[in-house]
């Protein structure tokens, strides 16, 4: 069936089967950050915002995103910069194949929560399944982010 | 591996229920969980143009649509308050916020699967769905029908005075649980429902003393799987009994 998402701000109208996933859909159009983890709904590596919520684009029909606005980290170019340098600065990209995913939540936590206890983060970001790291280094630079934005904002 | 072959979104509920009376036809809720299904559905059935995503609030009650999400439920201010955050408790380890954000209430409920959180806390409650062909009855006595090819429209939580509280075991914070339990109190009557056993809720009612904890144990059934063994269980039960019961203000 013929669906028209608007991908990163692009209209896309195009034929895609009912059972093609957004994952599939968003990575034919070149949005390569978003990649295809366990596939069973637990990792956040596919996570994209539909609708500026953050959802799994694994488990999501593309027909369903029919009409809609679908955000990936290509998408957000200027956040995704921002927010990944503390996560290098941390350490805490090892092989780096989470990281789109957790960036992407960890946005959409910042937007909903701009400042997180370390309990929110945890919880918020329980999804995201990182497999070298232990999460030290990603609290770290959430921290530091939050940090750096508020001193940044104060000068403003 | 799940095969589609034609994607309908309803435009009333009654093509959608005319729809789902074919056996290889399929209600979508959130997705989440038949997109792990090894199945071929003839025509998946999309219930999202029916404005059935919104929880609304009335003095006796709230109407939480089908296809309302997991997260829309755990941030909703007034039904937590009403349960003293016991929807919120039994949601917020529900795998991660994607999920969340994709997982419907109609979907979970419908399923009545062993593992669902969401089922015992509602099953604690006053609650009661609402059925196109079926018309309103109790979330509990839903729980025990058979499937069928009806269409879960709303749950409705009455706002019953009542104490409630919501405790499980999970051996990862975003596993299945392995035991939950919901309690809710009414003077000294208590209701204990328990779910993941591995098997779905089940519900015990008495009268609340001392005791009433282990009764919970020595009368339901556990079974025992991955997770955890039937004796373990039914320890388990007890402690989350009365765990639960402490949190909900009913402390024996």
């Amino acid at each position: 069936m013929t669906v028209t998402i608007f991908l990163n701000g692009n209209k896309i109208t195009e034929d895609v089967s009912p059972d093609e996933t957004l994952l599939s859909f968003v990575r034919s159009h070149g949005c390569k950050s978003v990649k295809c983890g366990c596939e069973t709904t637990n990792c956040g590596l596919c996570t994209v915002f539909l609708e500026d919520t953050p959802v799994l684009s694994c488990a999501l029909l593309a027909v369903r995103a029919d009409q809609k606005k679908v955000t990936t980290l290509e998408g957000l170019p200027k956040e995704a910069e921002e927010f990944g340098s503390f996560l290098a600065d941390q350490g805490a990209e090892q092989c780096g194949f989470c990281n789109p995913g957790l960036i992407m939540n960890a946005i959409a936590l910042f937007r909903e929560n701009p400042h997180p206890s370390d309990e929110e983060i945890k919880r918020y970001l329980a999804g995201n399944l990182c497999r070298c790291s232990g999460y030290e280094g990603q609290m770290r630079a959430i921290k530091e982010f939050v940090r750096w934005r508020d001193s940044n904002e104060q000068r403003q | 591996m799940l095969q589609i072959k034609r994607y309908v979104r309803a435009t009333s509920l009654a093509e959608a229920y005319e729809l789902n009376r074919k056996k290889s036809n399929c209600i979508l809720g959130g997705g989440v969980w038949l997109r792990l299904s090894n199945r071929r559905i003839d025509t998946a059935i999309d219930l999202s143009d029916l404005g059935l995503d919104q929880i609304e609030e009335s003095e006796g009650e709230f109407s939480i649509g089908c296809m309302a999400t997991i997260r829309q439920i755990e941030r909703h201010e007034g039904l937590n308050a009403y349960t003293s955050g016991a929807v919120r408790d039994a949601v917020q380890d529900i795998v991660g916020v994607q999920l969340r954000n994709m997982a419907t209430v109609g979907g979970s409920l419908f399923g009545r699967f062993g593992f669902s959180d969401l089922l015992t806390v509602f099953c604690a409650l006053d609650s009661y769905v609402e059925l196109y062909q079926g018309g309103i009855i109790s979330l509990r006595e839903f729980a025990n029908k058979p499937y069928d090819r009806d269409i879960l429209v709303r749950l409705i939580v009455k706002k019953t005075p009542l104490a409630c509280a919501f405790a499980c075991v999970r051996n990862t914070r975003t596993d299945f649980s392995v035991l939950n339990c919901a309690v809710s109190v009414q003077g000294n009557r208590a209701l204990a429902v328990v779910g993941a056993r591995p098997m779905k809720a089940a519900c015990y009612e008495g009268e609340l003393d001392e005791s009433f904890p282990e009764r919970v144990a020595s009368s339901l059934s556990f079974g025992s799987n991955l997770r955890g063994s039937e004796a373990y269980r039914r320890k388990l039960c007890a402690v989350l009994v009365r765990r639960a019961l402490e949190k909900a203000g009913g402390k024996r």
